[in-house]
């Protein structure tokens, strides 16, 4: 074997150990937070209130939080992502106006969370006089997991093929008869990858919605009430060294709710592309 | 076609949606400066960011310590991780076959998708102690902040490099082939360079996302507000400066915390309009 071979063998061994490193990292990551987080779960976790600011019980009241605050920024986020995504795709003709939408998704895809927690402070909690309350995170989350649904949404729009819209358009029907006859069935399982993926970050946030929605102890009823979500939690009880035990278990706990989303995206996708 | 007159109507809902996009950054832009600007003004652009002194109760408020903290951080993140995770994406795109590439893509997704106070918590429960017990300093340093942003940033990181790496012209790679040229010297000398502006990008979208993130980072780093003078030193970030700070700041304490957030925001639009540059670049190649 000549000395060409002999590199090469060396350098794709390089990088095959690298990739399969990436991998190890997020194996280690998750197997060290289930295995040290798993033994103090139990159904009661699920469903007590916290005693002593999370020392003792469960995390039931921040668990509600976290599915208020996300449900508040997808009901707000999706329609405005799909619909957004739907114009660009399909109404768009290279207009300024269209470039302009183009970059500030962009833009707002590329702000760190913490400026929205601070835009999202000033400006619900404080300006529009929401307070500190599950309506104000969710807003803020809505605003954060935009361009994530605009864009997935738009690309899956796009794969739909032209033949189709012009086939429904020949049979007499309207452009919006298209495109919810024809275009956005055909684009669904992207469209949905694209909410569950806003879902997952949504629900995973904390620096955002730290400074919008509070980290109040007790459940909120309404939405104008303050709530703190599980990251918030996991947050307070790691950073003011309240429960070792407790904080595995909330991490456990984001870790399941996490790979239940992924795994749910990726059940979708398939189920829906062998329907469409 | 047939137009009814609700067709029109929809057009302009769906155009009102689309704009919300640009309606909330341009909100964000104008709240952030609006709140952040005057103690900028007051204390002057460069006594804000030219002095390393913060003391809020004296009034004072120099941020320049956290300004190389957060560059400090990010470097180290980007030493780390671009190499790893480029030689992913290397081999991703040119070696590994449909199996491996099945679990290496739903592991770097999954990456992507675990919440950034998972990764602080796992910073600190592992990372931290280790190196308290085998390198100098208590554990609480930039390197520490850099290992785990180097490990947050791979997602970025391998899926641009990975996708401007598959859009290179295969005509390219064959001619190299045919000259006799082994896989690998057509990856180097060929396929990399052809791909370099996308790389570039994904580089540059990984140190955003490095200087733009903020609770793993104060998990791990330390955050006190002096100037680090070794690796093994704790030190605060912009982002860290903010989230340490928001819960109890009032006044103009409150409004140098978002002056903190208007020198982040001139960051990040400073790495976006580069990657926005590269990108264009690459798409000039293809």
């Amino acid at each position: 074997m000549n000395s060409k071979n002999i590199s090469q063998r060396a350098a794709f061994l390089v990088l095959k150990t690298a990739s399969m490193a990436t991998v190890a990292v997020l194996a280690i990551i998750v197997l060290y937070i289930m295995s040290n987080g798993l033994k103090h779960i139990n159904p009661a976790f699920f469903t007590q209130k916290p005693v002593s600011m999370g020392r003792e019980g469960g995390i039931a009241p921040f668990i509600k939080s976290t599915i208020y605050v996300t449900s508040v920024a997808l009901a707000i986020a999706a329609p405005v992502g799909i619909g957004s995504a739907v114009y660009l795709a399909e109404y768009s003709r290279g207009l300024t106006p269209v470039r302009i939408i183009r970059f500030c998704t962009e833009t707002l895809a590329g702000i760190p969370s913490i400026i929205f927690g601070l835009f999202g402070f000033v400006f619900f909690v404080i300006f529009l006089k929401l307070g500190w309350s599950v309506l104000s995170g969710g807003l803020t989350l809505a605003c954060m997991i935009l361009p994530t649904i605009i864009r997935t949404s738009e690309e899956a729009i796009k794969t739909v093929p032209m033949p189709y819209r012009e086939g429904s358009m020949a049979l007499g029907a309207t452009k919006w008869q298209t495109i919810v006859k024809v275009v956005l069935p055909g684009s669904i399982p992207g469209i949905t990858t694209g909410v569950i993926l806003g879902t997952g970050r949504a629900i995973g946030e904390t620096a955002a919605v730290i400074l919008t929605a509070g980290s109040s102890l007790r459940a909120p009823v309404s939405v104008t009430d303050p709530g703190r979500t599980m990251s918030i939690h996991l947050y307070v009880l790691t950073m003011e060294g309240i429960s070792n035990e407790k904080a595995f278990a909330t991490a456990a706990v984001l870790i399941m709710f996490i790979l239940g989303i992924n795994f749910a995206a990726n059940k979708t996708v398939k189920l829906m592309r062998r329907q469409v | 076609m047939t137009v009814r007159p609700y067709e029109k109507w929809i057009q302009t809902l769906l155009f009102m949606f689309a704009a919300v996009a640009v309606l909330t950054v341009l909100a964000i832009t104008l709240f952030i400066f609006k709140e952040g600007l005057p103690v900028i003004f007051e204390k002057g652009i460069l006594g804000f960011v030219g002095s390393s002194r913060w003391a809020p109760l004296s009034g004072s408020f120099g941020i320049l310590g956290m300004i190389i903290g957060s560059v400090q951080v990010t470097m180290g993140a980007i030493a780390l991780g671009v190499p790893v995770g480029l030689a992913c994406a290397i081999y991703l795109a040119e070696i590994a076959d449909g199996k491996t590439s099945g679990i290496i893509h739903p592991g770097i997704e999954l990456l992507a998708g675990i919440p950034s106070v998972v990764y602080g918590f796992f910073g600190l429960s592992v990372v931290v102690p280790f190196l308290r017990n085998h390198l100098p300093g208590n554990g609480f340093s930039i390197l520490a902040g850099s290992i785990i942003l180097a490990i947050m940033i791979l997602p970025t990181v391998v899926n641009i490099s990975e996708s401007s790496i598959r859009s290179v012209n295969a005509d390219y790679s064959s001619g190299s082939l045919a000259l006799g040229a082994s896989h690998w010297q057509t990856i180097v000398k060929v396929i990399l360079p052809a791909a370099r502006s996308g790389i570039v990008a994904s580089v540059i979208l990984g140190m955003g996302r490095a200087i733009g993130e903020t609770m793993a980072v104060i998990m791990v780093t330390g955050n006190v507000t002096s100037i680090a003078g070794s690796v093994f030193d704790p030190v605060r970030t912009l982002t860290g400066n903010i989230a340490i700070e928001m819960g109890y700041a009032a006044g103009e304490h409150r409004e140098a915390l978002f002056a903190t957030g208007v020198i982040l925001f001139l960051f990040i639009m400073f790495l976006n309009l580069a990657t926005t540059c590269f990108f264009r670049k690459a798409g000039d190649i293809k």
